[in-house]
């Protein structure tokens, strides 16, 4: 006769600071279910990224009332640290897009788990970029002309109309995710208007990717349609160069890298299981598959614009890679150690079940992304293009890095926020009390 | 007043520079800004950063003393005629080109100063103004009226002095001659040059000084393999200063210096 089960030892229960009146009124608007770091601490990590953007914006505010001269960019540098901050920002925040379009429209319903992280994400990233394109700009009370007077013919206008309209898709699919707080969906009108946003979300999906698709091609297209610039210059279809369908590729593919990089980054950070490990590894692989669709992409582009683009238009290819530092290494960094060899880390299924070789893939295509940008950016402008003129470098002035930096604090802060209260991981719950179950049923076998 | 019926012809105004008689004197940046109301450097501006809408580049031929030849190239606004660059980048039309004259014009009233237009230029001719514009005390009493200065955060360049061919036009039409008729104007960088070393006419009449020149077989344009159709010829006897003309060299072997 089997004896009678002893009776389970309730766990420990967790201590919540009462008498602490911030940490009591604070815990109210912390999700249902979700552990969360007491007041003080969260202040505390709050605080070195406030004062960073606070400085942020002090440099910035420099740039504004005395004027561009504060930065080191110049005549000929006329483009600098922030509009590579801005290009690749925009590509890491593809993210929100890509990953909406596979959820939404390609129904692939395990990136459930990780598409509020996205949207904060991408919110971060355009909303940043936007603001950081206002410093960089001699005359930014005049933004509006670009839609008073636009240019049909320019790709900077094109940029701009699909940043604006998509960072107002943005705001309107993170309004869902901060109206679920616990506290205000108390209100009872928050809730109604959430569940009818919430039904626009499959309209809002297929209109920020298709805005997505033109805004990182025209950021694309911004160097390629330099004829006058022939390291940037690329052949193309009708009025798109080559890189403007390279953009979309190399956006689509670090997107969700960059998504995987996070989710892990904020696992570590608050030593918490948020996703399912799955899911990092799909993101994985949908970020392996489409880098290397990229990576072909982009070498047959390098190989046209070796052999024909550039030659016709004088100048041939090897030159431009004579002028230090910028040897042939960084082609070869930009497509085969940040492209090829992450995306084939990311499609190997056994590298990718291992954390530190998912991870590492993620970091390099986004590390590739980025490296392509600066080499659009600055490489572009570094060149000289007349046979008498010298080749010049830049290093950004104070100002323009603290603006810089003002970006990433203001990241980490929404991001932080955002993470506190709102419900960014929602398999975050599910897995709680998976784990404490398997707690439980360990501590059992144990007994008996 | 023009005529209903007068066929209007669409002028080319263009330049021709002998760099065989330029003597670098910058006496042509000296006149610009004067005509332009570009203002003195601001304390700080280095050459990279200072405001001139003609640049005198000094070349040589990469050899040592006693080979060693050197010229002088004054580069502005090449009023590119083929798919200018600058003007199909720009976001909020602030550059244009005027059909009548072929000369790229920009607005600074409506430059959002993004600088695309400068990246975009091949011949880093456009200038941005990254201080406000400032005259020592006293000074402002010589600016030209005809020309209004920029603001702080704006692009700029040589529009071929369109204050003077604006007055041109205007004294046209009091003397009741319609405004298309060859140019009647100088800019003022061709006024000033003391060796005659610039010369400014209409590349579409054929019977011009400046369009016999810039027909010439020592003429040439700067980067032609762009395909940018510029309208400032540039004229050298020498072969290694029309050498100039085409791509860069490779890194470490130019010793070029640049003067501005």
């Amino acid at each position: 006769m089997a004896s009678p089960p002893r009776p389970v030892r309730a766990a420990p229960e967790r201590k919540t600071p009462v008498d602490n009146p911030l940490d009591n009124m604070d815990r109210h608007f912390i999700a249902r279910g979700a552990v969360r770091c007491s007041t003080p601490k969260f202040l505390l990590w709050m605080a070195p990224w406030a004062a960073l953007l606070v400085f942020g914006l002090y440099s910035a505010a420099l740039c504004l009332i005395k004027g561009l001269n504060q930065t080191n960019m110049d005549n000929r540098f006329a483009f600098g640290l922030w509009i590579f901050l801005d290009l690749t920002v925009i590509a890491l925040g593809a993210g929100a897009f890509f990953t909406g379009f596979l959820l939404y429209i390609l129904k692939l319903d395990e990136l459930r788990s990780v598409i509020n992280s996205a949207v904060v994400i991408g919110l971060v990233c355009y909303s940043g970029a936007v603001c950081v394109l206002a410093v960089d700009v001699g005359q930014p009370l005049r933004a509006w002309f670009t839609f008073w007077y636009p240019n049909v013919h320019s790709m900077l206008t094109e940029v701009t109309f699909c940043i604006s309209c998509y960072l107002t898709v943005l705001a309107i699919e993170y309004v869902p995710i901060v109206l679920r707080n616990r506290k205000l969906r108390q209100v009872p009108s928050f809730l109604v208007f959430e569940f009818e946003l919430h039904k626009l979300i499959y309209v809002l999906a297929g209109v920020g990717t298709f805005l997505s698709f033109f805004h990182q091609g025209s950021l694309g297209g911004l160097y390629g349609v330099l004829r006058g610039r022939p390291f940037a210059f690329r052949e193309g279809l009708a009025v798109w160069p080559s890189t403007f369908f390279l953009f979309i590729i190399s956006a689509a593919a670090v997107g969700p890298s960059f998504i995987l990089l996070t989710t892990w980054l904020v696992q570590k950070i608050t030593r918490k299981r948020l996703v399912r490990p799955e899911v990092l590894q799909l993101l994985g692989r949908i970020s392996g598959s489409l880098l290397a669709v990229y990576v072909l992409a982009k070498s047959i582009d390098t190989l046209i614009w070796i052999n024909r683009t550039s030659p016709e238009t004088g100048f041939q290819a090897w030159q431009y890679y004579s002028w230090k530092p910028f040897g042939t290494w960084i082609l070869v960094a930009e497509i085969g150690v940040c492209g090829l060899l992450p995306a084939l880390m990311l499609l190997a299924p056994k590298l990718r079940r291992r954390t530190g070789w998912l991870v590492s893939g993620a970091f390099l295509a986004c590390a590739g992304v980025a490296l392509n940008r600066f080499v659009l950016t600055v490489q572009t402008l570094a060149l000289p293009t007349l046979s008498f003129d010298r080749f010049l470098s830049y290093t950004p002035s104070w100002q323009e890095t603290g603006t810089f930096l003002a970006v990433v604090a203001y990241g980490v802060l929404v991001y932080s926020f955002s993470f506190r209260y709102f419900q960014l991981f929602p398999q975050e719950r599910e897995l709680k009390l998976e784990a404490r179950q398997v707690e439980e049923e360990r501590e059992l076998v144990g007994r008996y | 007043m023009i005529s209903a019926n007068k066929q209007i012809r669409a002028a080319r105004y263009g330049m021709t520079i002998d760099v065989d008689r330029c003597n670098g004197c910058g006496a042509c940046m000296v006149a610009c800004s004067v005509e332009n109301n570009v203002p003195p450097a601001h304390e700080g501006a280095t050459d990279r950063k200072g405001l001139t809408w003609i640049r005198v580049y000094k070349v040589d031929n990469g050899e040592e003393y006693p080979n060693r030849r050197t010229a002088f190239v004054p580069v502005m606004c090449q009023h590119c005629g083929n798919e200018t660059p600058c003007v199909h980048v720009c976001p909020q039309q602030a550059v244009d080109v005027d059909p009548s004259t072929g000369v790229v014009g920009e607005m600074p009233q409506r430059c959002l100063g993004c600088r695309y237009c400068m990246a975009a230029c091949p011949y880093h001719a456009r200038y941005f103004n990254w201080w406000d514009p400032a005259w020592p005390a006293g000074m402002e009493k010589t600016l030209n009226p005809g020309v209004t200065p920029r603001m702080r955060g704006v692009v700029e360049k040589c529009n071929l002095c369109h204050g003077r061919w604006h007055a041109a036009k205007e004294q046209a039409a009091a003397a009741g001659k319609p405004d298309t008729e060859p140019v009647s104007y100088v800019p003022a960088c061709v006024e000033a040059c003391p060796t005659g070393a610039i010369h400014f006419g209409d590349l579409n009449d054929a019977s011009s000084a400046t369009a016999k020149e810039a027909a010439e077989p020592d003429s040439f344009r700067l980067l032609e393999k762009l395909n940018t159709q510029p309208k400032i010829y540039y004229r050298s006897k020498k072969d290694w200063v029309r050498g100039i003309a085409a791509a860069p060299r490779p890194g470490g072997a130019g010793k070029e210096n640049s003067r501005g």
